[in-house]
């Protein structure tokens, strides 16, 4: 197979940047969220779980039609984002990055969660008792303990993120060289006479980057389980 | 330092409702395991917010029930010493050592490090992973970190647990260590009547959620009437002395303590050390003359305090000797025989093989 395209790497460099992108958005939100519903209780905890797990079984393009009402331009937040901020993400490709952003989210709160869950609080309470306060224990016992759910879910969000196809086209079309991503351009091709080569194509460079995605992201946790992080070292306390 | 504690709370079904008061030195919250004492310390310590209650600190309110204030844990500057060590797994023994320095401002921020590191012998493992070392290491780092948080008192819970009996003797040795040459105040959880009795200078005995005796270690681990909460410790006196003479033909070593000299067996002391020896209530008899021809070496004068009530024909005698109380534990009909009443002067007579040191304050 000879290399790509410029345009098939224009499709790469898309995809790549709104998948870096959602990640890189959502990951403080979700790192909250999932510190949240591992450590606190209140009250409405079930229902944010509910809601946040909503885009995982939800049909996407359920999710990509509410997006679209809601950050449309004529929709409520979309109209107020272009009155006061001048930005509209409807069409654009960082309104692909946030319908990537949304699909991806549960994946990377659950992870995260159960990563937290797993670290025993009584290392919480002995870093209290050596004088750190909240922010403190959060990062530096919290926060590196964590490491290797936080880079699973960042891996599994970025992966979802470049297979994303359902609200990313439901929300920002299908527009080449601006929301076409490479899930979108290959249903494109397969849907005029004679694009079945190209589309293989697509395909192909699509698994090539999500086995790149994975063996890194096996790298960093062996790099940190190495380290004496993660459930093995937890395991020995 | 002066605390004062008065904690109530519930804990699932379990009723706590202690209060005591100590000051400097070590004070041991001793009794069974469910007694209580883990909740109370993690009250102390601010872990725990407590239903009611009241804890003081040298003159500053920690926790007040009644006027809702509860200081969190990381202000209250407590070291604590865990029972299963909590030592961080993602950091080396050196960082672990310099937790409390990330959060520490300028005033008091250096130093220290170098020697603790020294007085508790950590210098060849600082580069290890606590998975790496012995439970042994592991409470040494453990007591290292919480003495390195520069605190105001240490709470050590049950810190030797986990551990077999060598290294309980390994920590024990170096908690002695810091105790004497820290001069820290300790409170000292456990359930153990060697720990307590060999470090404590204030027993705090607690029994279902409750204080049921508190003052100097001599006095309330001898006291008989506290056996049930006290376990199996055997009642009798526990005794400072200090070593003033070894016999090395006879391999004997005479002990002062307030109320005149001990002979002893081979303490393993020398001269001008201090020890601490326990007198068994049933190795203790007594005499209304100075007996003759007798192959006890210690006979000391002393004052009848107390008879206590015959329980399975068992009685236990107090006896003031100078300024120590020593106990016996007699049969009724001997006591009956004697007409022991208290304010008699009699002979205690203890063997001097019936000796034992608890602990050495040595290296």
């Amino acid at each position: 197979m000879p290399l790509p395209t410029s345009l098939e790497f224009d499709i790469i460099l898309l995809s790549l940047k709104v998948a870096l992108w959602s990640v890189v958005a959502s990951l403080p939100f979700a790192l909250g969220i999932a510190h949240l519903l591992a450590r606190h209780d209140f009250p409405g905890k079930s229902l944010l779980d509910a809601v946040v797990h909503l885009p995982l079984v939800l049909p996407p393009v359920v999710v990509g039609y509410f997006l679209l009402l809601l950050l449309g331009r004529s929709g409520p937040v979309g109209a107020w984002l272009e009155g006061w901020f001048g930005i509209v993400v409807a069409f654009r490709w960082s309104g692909a990055a946030i319908a990537c952003a949304v699909m991806g989210f549960p994946l990377m709160v659950r992870a995260m969660r159960l990563s937290i869950e797993a670290i025993d609080p009584k290392l919480e309470a002995a870093a209290a008792t050596l004088g750190a306060g909240r922010a403190g224990i959060f990062l530096t016992v919290t926060l590196p303990l964590a490491l290797p759910g936080i880079v699973t879910g960042v891996l599994l969000s970025f992966a979802r993120s470049l297979g994303e196809f359902g609200a990313t086209i439901t929300f920002v079309s299908n527009i080449p060289g601006e929301t076409q991503t490479l899930p979108l351009a290959i249903y494109a091709l397969t849907q005029v006479p004679g694009g079945d080569a190209a589309a293989l194509r697509l395909c192909v460079i699509s698994i090539i980057l999500s086995l790149a995605a994975l063996l890194f992201s096996e790298a960093l946790v062996r790099r940190a389980t190495r380290r004496g992080l993660g459930y093995d070292a937890l395991g020995s306390r | 330092m002066t605390l004062s504690v008065a904690v109530e709370h519930d804990l699932g079904g379990f009723h706590l409702d202690a209060r005591f008061a100590c000051d400097g030195g070590v004070t041991a919250l001793f009794g069974r395991s469910g007694a209580g004492k883990t909740t109370l310390v993690n009250a102390i310590a601010g872990l725990l917010r407590p239903r009611g209650g009241h804890i003081e600190l040298d003159g500053e309110t920690l926790f007040d029930a009644a006027r809702g204030i509860h200081v969190p844990a990381w202000k209250r500057r407590f070291g604590y010493v865990f029972q299963e060590g909590r030592l961080f797994p993602h950091l080396t023994v050196r960082q672990n050592l310099a937790f409390s320095r990330m959060f520490r401002r300028g005033r008091e921020a250096g130093g220290g490090l170098e020697h603790v590191v020294e007085l508790l012998g950590l210098r060849d493992i600082l580069h290890r992973r606590p998975r790496d070392l012995s439970g042994g290491e592991r409470q040494r780092v453990a007591l290292g970190r919480a003495l390195l948080a520069r605190p105001r008192a240490l709470l050590l819970d049950e810190p030797l647990a986990s551990l077999d009996a060598a290294r309980k003797e390994e920590v024990l040795r170096y908690i002695e260590l810091m105790r004497d040459e820290i001069r820290i105040p300790v409170i000292y959880v456990s359930h153990a009547v060697e720990e307590v009795v060999r470090l404590a200078d204030t027993v705090v005995l607690m029994a279902a959620g409750k204080v049921i005796a508190a003052g100097g270690v001599e006095e309330v681990m001898g006291r008989p009437d506290l056996r049930a909460g006290a376990g199996a410790f055997e009642g009798g006196a526990v005794i400072d002395a200090t070593v003033t003479a070894q016999d090395m033909q006879w391999d004997l070593a005479t002990l002062r303590f307030d109320g005149g000299t001990l002979t002893a067996t081979n303490l393993d002391a020398l001269v001008g050390e201090h020890v601490r020896v326990r007198i068994r209530a049933r190795d203790v008899s007594v005499a209304l003359e100075a007996p003759d021809h007798i192959s006890i070496q210690n006979v000391l004068p002393g004052t009848i305090r107390d008879v206590g009530a015959a329980r399975n024909g068992i009685v236990d005698v107090s006896i003031t000797v100078g300024t120590t109380l020593v106990r016996s534990r007699i049969t009724a009909r001997a006591a009956e025989q004697l007409a022991l009443r208290p304010g008699l002067d009699v002979f205690a007579l203890i063997k001097a093989v019936s000796l034992d040191r608890l602990g050495a304050a040595g290296r």
